[in-house]
């Protein structure tokens, strides 16, 4: 019961005194303005050519860059460093409407801003965020995130990549795996440990340009979907770094990844809603145009109910990122509503997915119709940024923490 | 030269929508349908903000007639780099009965009171297809007019004008103060930036009803019934060429 006030006087005091939870559907005019421009830039720029991008693997380069010239990129950033200054809901907001038009833009656009510009704008020092953040902001750049090797994802505290100190420079060996990025970045957080007895506590962020001698890449995986990103191992062998790239303090690493992925996840989530609301809309349009039986499938029940459950998935996910993008907007703990946002828009994007292939039959597993690609592309999001079951043990977690006496 | 350039903005029902005829065929369902700044507007808009970019102009007033909605499309074209608003606020019979006969007199009167350089609008609007605001704006104004603009180029005081024609391409030159309206390829107009729509919250919108300008809104026309465009019909068969021929000539056509 406490922790329920608890939220409620949280949420009540962020949304800013008198706007009532009723009132979040009606969003500031600024952010109306951004997710219908960001709704044009995907209807127009990459609802056409997403099925080529995943068909051909191809990165979106023009669109990127498109992105970058309108803030998207870095959202967060400050307008000092090139940033557009805007909070997270507004982030949010753009994932779900770019994601809507491609979801492997989407990846794009939330490894950029929240693993890669992240972890660096809360820990990076001055120098460190003009060299490695601005650059970024334009969509010439991008950037990635190195936590994950062959032997831990869920496991990130046993990191078995190695930092050691030689004179002035660190000198790292290892492997990273599931690199999103990798093949098309020109820079990565890289997360080793420069003690493995200190366990978690013994790892450190760095930052390494790429190219850069010592670093290679693995081979592209070949994924069931968000085809258009580069995923491979980043290989580090004897890659030698000044000192003044590690990134935060010393035995940080950690921590900064936690938080890192905490922030991440309401971008995950609201990437998931975009494949979840595309589907829903392929379904729905679907619905009413395919005849069976004398009548628009629509009229019956069964794809009826079919369509109510996945609106109902998807606006109910919705309200919990929004939740939790107010939440860290005002500077109040969201790490719990983070994770719930997370899980919940994930299993909306491949429920919604599933569905929608149901509604639209024979048609709904060609690749003439979009259903198929939502389908593939929504089942990583279940996977990266932390599993369905991580989330389950965060949110456990945090309420276990609420509750204790 | 004042440097000051107006544009007008309009907000139409979405061109992507699936227009609906009212039951009474007295008009179009607006209600509760997507609306968005007329594609031709957004020429305007782009070609104003391109003009101060390049220092040819010092100041970007977007003008809109309309009922409190009008609004959003002022910001959005605030978004898009204008400086300053002007909403004339236009609602209930008034608005559903004004046409580009007020709308001139509204303009006309604002580039007078704005000592406006330029007046830029979009060709026409993509749902009355009038095609007439410019062509009156610059008759009251008694003004040159660049109708049809592909493509525009200050020159000191006069402006070069391409305009596209049946024919294909005409270049002229007129003077200014002048009235613009913009064509399709005039430009490609930028998606609004994040932080020009941060600052679009921040640019200042002034109210005003067509009285404090001296304008009557009565209209001189009366809409007597919309219908739906007739159905598609099914096509024709024909065996031969000559069968077609035939029957186009039946027909009436060749």
């Amino acid at each position: 019961m406490a922790a329920l006030f608890k939220a409620r006087r949280a949420l009540g005091l962020c949304l800013g005194g008198c706007r009532s939870f009723t009132q979040l559907a009606e969003l500031p005019d600024t952010h109306q303005l951004l997710r219908q421009t960001c709704r044009d830039f995907a209807d127009k720029e990459l609802t056409p050519i997403a099925s080529k991008l995943d068909r051909e693997h191809l990165f979106p380069t023009k669109q990127v860059q498109e992105l970058g010239a309108m803030g998207v990129m870095a959202m967060e950033v400050p307008e000092e460093l090139g940033g557009a200054g805007m909070d997270y809901l507004a982030y949010s907001l753009a994932m779900e409407e770019i994601s809507r038009g491609c979801a492997s833009t989407g990846c794009v656009v939330s490894v950029n801003n929240s693993l890669y510009i992240g972890p660096i704008l809360k820990n990076g020092t001055e120098e460190q965020m003009k060299e490695w953040i601005t650059p970024f902001t334009t969509g010439e750049k991008v950037g990635c995130f190195a936590l994950s090797e062959p032997g831990n994802g869920s496991d990130a505290g046993a990191a078995s990549t190695t930092a050691r100190q030689e004179g002035d420079e660190w000198v790292l060996n290892g492997t990273k795996a599931w690199i999103t990025n990798s093949w098309d970045a020109s820079a990565t957080v890289v997360f080793a440990t420069t003690d493995k007895k200190l366990k978690h506590k013994g790892i450190s962020a760095f930052l390494v340009p790429m190219p850069h001698p010592g670093l290679s890449l693995g081979k592209k995986e070949d994924k069931l979907g968000i085809r258009a990103t580069s995923t491979a191992n980043i290989i580090l062998e004897d890659c030698r770094i000044p000192l003044g790239n590690m990134l935060g303090p010393r035995g940080a690493g950690f921590k900064i990844a936690m938080q890192t992925l905490d922030s991440g996840r309401i971008g995950i989530a609201a990437q998931a809603l975009g494949i979840a609301q595309a589907s829903l809309d392929c379904a729905a349009d679907y619905a009413l145009k395919r005849t069976a039986f004398g009548a628009p499938i629509g009229k019956m029940q069964a794809v009826q109910f079919k369509l109510a459950d996945m609106n109902m998935a998807v606006e109910s996910a919705r309200l919990l990122t929004w939740k939790a993008a107010l939440l860290r907007d005002s500077k109040k703990p969201f790490i719990k509503e983070a994770a719930m946002a997370k899980l919940a828009a994930s299993e909306a994007a491949t429920f919604c997915a599933h569905q929608a292939i149901q509604v639209l039959g024979g048609m709904g597993y060609v690749s003439d119709m979009p259903a198929e690609r939502h389908y593939r592309d929504a089942r990583i999001t279940e996977i990266y940024e932390g599993t369905s079951e991580i989330q389950r043990l965060v949110i456990a977690g945090q309420i276990l923490k609420e509750y204790q006496p | 030269m004042s440097g000051r350039v107006l544009v007008g903005v309009k907000r139409v029902i979405d061109y992507a929508v699936k227009i609906r005829v009212k039951p009474d065929n007295s008009s179009v369902v607006t209600d509760g349908v997507k609306h968005s700044m007329n594609p031709f507007c957004e020429i305007a808009v782009e070609e104003a903000v391109k003009l101060k970019e390049k220092k040819l102009i010092k100041e970007v007033v977007a003008v809109s007639c309309g009922p409190q909605q009008a609004q959003e499309t002022i910001r959005t074209a605030l978004a898009m780099g204008a400086d300053r608003g002007i909403h004339v606020q236009v609602a209930g019979k008034d608005y559903e009965s004004m046409g580009p006969l007020q709308v001139s007199k509204i303009m006309a009167a604002l580039a007078k009171k704005e000592d406006a350089q330029l007046v830029i609008l979009g060709k026409q609007a993509i749902d009355d297809d009038c095609n007439q605001t410019g062509q009156m704006t610059a008759a009251l104004l008694d003004w040159p007019q660049g109708t049809f603009a592909s493509e525009v180029a200050l020159e000191g005081d006069k402006i070069k004008v391409v305009r596209e024609i049946d024919g294909g391409l005409e270049t002229i030159r007129i003077n200014t103060p002048a009235v613009i309206t913009a064509d399709l390829r005039l430009n490609t107009p930028r998606y609004a930036t994040l932080p020009n729509i941060m600052k679009a919250k921040k640019k200042k919108i002034a109210n005003m009803k067509p009285e404090d300008l001296g304008v009557d809104l009565t209209s001189r026309l009366e809409v007597l019934r919309v219908d739906e465009p007739p159905q598609r019909e099914a096509g024709v068969k024909v065996e031969t060429v000559e069968d077609l021929v035939g029957k186009l000539k039946d027909a009436g056509r060749v």
